[in-house]
């Protein structure tokens, strides 16, 4: 999709992105070789969600928001019944905290398991889809099937539904799993863990393009755990870091031409939340397997390539199975699903780590707990930035590649952060201009 | 003020059968094609959630458009294409005429597609509001005042209800339309659903309302078999009788402000939901049995 403009410039126009949730496109314009200029386009339509909140009670954005975003709904209700328990100034119990976090490792080994095999493996074998890989690759893409099941199975027991999960609420559960319940889905768990270390190995022989750069990489911290269901501050690799209440101090939301999605700067600067974010400043919370997992395929500390984003959900794909088969270890019956809240009026923030990034919610609440205002800010619109800057390395990197090698690499950069475009509520069109 | 439209009549699939058969002819599979309009990608997800039927669906239907899975595009016409999600933008009146013109059947899948979707409580709202209280710019948006589901703008061969379809539900659509018959769904309600699960109800035994008597069946009865009440994410079920539930409501001791917004969630601009959470608004109808004529019975 490519137009010889009349100044004898071109630009590279990718309609709509593909493999990608929700829809967007990119824009690149190259003048003698150089690109000029990079957009990421989000046309997925508003929903003002932030809008229609105002008025509705303080029980209801669980169910409400986790429509944002049919991939990851757990992030978007984990966020905001943390956020209405900082409101209401009740803290849960362990128990209530470790079911959010198995449900919430159901979200991260689906979701995961979707973005590796079904959105970005084809990238990197030359596949237009994940069923065409199926004819080469029979067994991996059994093994993908299996793995994804394996925590929807999950997020239907715990949540009652994989999309959009029904047995969420502020406070806690309507209702516990038992342990014969949860031991049902023992063998394939542990099959995972084995199925995913083996898919690490899988995805870090695939052939990466050499490209990094020195992104300032922002996730939530826990002391005690790789941070999933929630964190206690907000780290970054620039050195700040604050607790989770102080996120709408440092991170600022604005809104550009060209995208229905708002954009956002980290004390002012562009910043990246993500798989690598979380993967580079919490090593040392992985767990020894998922560590050594890590550094046989090829991996630091940190990684700074975004192609390599693959091996790290990988890693953290391993990692989820092996939270919950530990979860499922500590689960005893007759706990209390949910603990009593009232409203009480304030402002909150609740985050959580989305499988694609750091997502937080902001809420104000009347003393009858009527939704005052609501601010939701989604891991796309936080990196958009972080895309653009990536599009306009990879295409000068690889200008002299034709028009479509160029528009595949371009798209492959933006695969690699598995943009969910829907849930950029407030969100992405590729063209490339050469002259 | 909302703008629900008229409830659409449900035709039989195959109802371009001419076309389609001749389509059939062309190719050894009808070509399937996926579309997405103001949503959240769940009911196309709940596709590629049949982990156990995805291979024998691709070897059924060639899936030739479904921008979410593949890059491939196949040019159209497409035997049978899955709509998701509602019209919201001017753009997108324009591209499911488009879609209309090149499918033979056309099924809308979830309550985006078939109600509106949430989005639609923007229909008793001023977008502009909205606009301003989401966005810096609002200059720079272009949409409509309204949500509106698929078949408010053309003819739907059927539509598959929830937020999101169920899975089962959207394979025997897909079974049916490879057979050439009728999917056979449900059009009973959450009730007959807990019944045949054996669940307590929820309403009678801890007070807690629940659409379940007006809501349509096909996610079997899930919140109730988890204590919790139906919130009405299938949307409502061909006979609703809303009035009889907002008298219970009132019973159960919800205040109208509350029975307005259970009524306006994710099926808000389905009829029967727009209509019942309207009269709850005016408070033309809502009387607890208290005060009711005698004639008119007692509790529902
Ligand atoms: S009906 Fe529900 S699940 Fe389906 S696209 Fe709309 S919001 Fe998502
Ligand atoms: S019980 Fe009602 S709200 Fe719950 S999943 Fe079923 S239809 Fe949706």
């Amino acid at each position: 999709m490519t137009h010889q403009l009349k100044d004898g410039g071109q630009v590279l126009n990718v309609g709509m992105l593909a493999r990608v949730e929700g829809e967007g496109g990119m824009h690149i314009e190259i003048k003698d070789r150089q690109v000029v200029d990079v957009k990421l386009n989000i046309f997925e339509p508003p929903r003002f969600y932030e809008g229609f909140l105002r008025g509705r009670t303080y029980t209801e954005p669980p169910d409400i928001t986790a429509r944002i975003c049919g991939i990851c709904p757990v992030a978007y209700q984990s966020a905001s019944t943390e956020a209405m328990e900082n409101i209401c100034g009740i803290v849960t119990t362990p128990e209530i905290q470790l079911m959010r976090r198995l449900l919430y490792c159901g979200e991260w080994i689906e979701s995961h398991a979707l973005h590796i095999f079904m959105l970005h493996a084809p990238d990197f074998l030359g596949y237009e889809s994940v069923l065409e890989m199926a004819k080469t690759y029979p067994d991996v893409v059994k093994m993908a099937l299996r793995l994804k099941k394996a925590g929807n199975d999950l997020m239907e027991l715990v949540g009652g539904r994989a999309i959009h999960p029904v047995n969420v609420k502020v406070g806690g559960f309507y209702r516990m799993p038992t342990v014969a319940e949860l031991e049902d889905l023992r063998p394939d768990l542990e099959r995972g863990i084995e199925d995913a270390l083996a898919a690490v190995e899988l995805v870090a022989g695939f052939d990466f393009p050499e490209m990094e750069q020195d992104y300032t990489y922002v996730s939530l911290r826990h002391p005690d755990w790789y941070p999933l269901e929630r964190g206690n501050e907000i780290v970054a690799t620039n050195g700040v870091r604050f607790p989770v209440a102080e996120i709408p101090q440092h991170i600022e939301e604005f809104h550009v031409a060209h995208s229905n999605a708002l954009h956002a700067r980290f004390d002012g600067g562009t910043y990246f939340v993500g798989p690598l974010a979380r993967y580079s400043n919490n090593f040392d919370q992985l767990s020894p397997r998922c560590q050594e997992a890590a550094v046989k395929a090829g991996l630091t500390e940190t990684c700074r390539n975004p192609f390599k984003s693959i091996i790290v959900r990988t890693v953290e794909l391993a990692y989820a199975f092996e939270e919950a088969v530990r979860i499922i270890d500590l689960w005893r019956d007759g706990h209390a699903p949910s603990v009593p809240i009232a409203p009480r009026a304030g402002e909150g923030v609740g985050a959580s780590e989305a499988p694609r990034g750091t997502i937080w919610h902001r809420y104000c609440i009347d003393a009858d707990g009527v939704i005052e205002d609501a601010q939701i800010v989604p891991p796309t619109s936080q990196n958009q930035a972080s895309i653009e800057a990536d599009l306009r390395l990879a295409a000068q990197q690889w200008v002299d590649l034709d028009d479509h090698m160029l528009t595949h690499r371009c798209e492959e950069a933006i695969r690699n952060y598995d943009p969910c475009i829907s849930c950029a509520t407030h969100f992405l069109d590729l063209r490339v201009k050469r002259s | 003020m909302t703008t629900a439209p008229e409830p659409h009549g449900v035709t039989e699939p195959h109802a371009h059968s001419h076309e389609h058969d001749e389509a059939a002819a062309a190719s050894s599979r009808p070509k399937l094609a996926v579309w997405k309009f103001a949503s959240c990608d769940g009911c196309q997800l709940s596709l590629l959630n049949c982990e156990d039927e995805l291979l024998s669906i691709a070897e059924a239907v060639h899936i030739a458009y479904f921008p979410e899975a593949t890059r491939a595009v196949v040019e159209g016409p497409y035997e049978l294409s899955l709509v998701e999600g509602s019209i919201t933008t001017p753009d997108d009146v324009r591209r499911i005429h488009e879609i209309r013109a090149q499918s033979g059947v056309l099924v809308t899948i979830g309550a985006c597609a078939t109600a509106g979707g949430i989005q639609a409580l923007r229909n008793w709202a001023d977008v502009d509001e909205y606009r301003s209280v989401v966005y810096a710019h609002p200059e720079y948006l272009k949409t409509l005042d309204t949500s509106t589901p698929i078949a408010s703008h053309v003819d739907v061969d059927y539509e598959l209800r929830g937020c999101p379809v169920d899975k089962k539900q959207l394979i025997e659509v897909l079974a049916a339309f490879l057979n050439g018959r009728k999917p056979r769904i449900a059009t009973y309600s959450v009730c007959v659903e807990c019944k045949l699960k054996g669940n307590v109800c929820v309403p009678v035994a801890t007070g807690q309302p629940c659409l379940g008597p007006v809501t349509q069946a096909g996610c079997g009865a899930l919140c109730p078999s988890y204590g919790r009440g139906c919130y009405g994410c299938f949307g409502p079920q061909d006979s609703a009788n809303t009035e009889s539930l907002t008298r219970q409501l009132v019973e159960l001791g919800m205040p109208s402000d509350d029975i307005v917004r259970v009524y306006r969630t994710f099926n808000a601009g389905a009829p029967a939901f727009a209509a019942a959470s309207d009269a709850v608004e005016v408070g033309a109808t809502v009387r607890s049995t208290v005060d009711r004529a005698p004639e008119q019975g007692g509790v529902p």
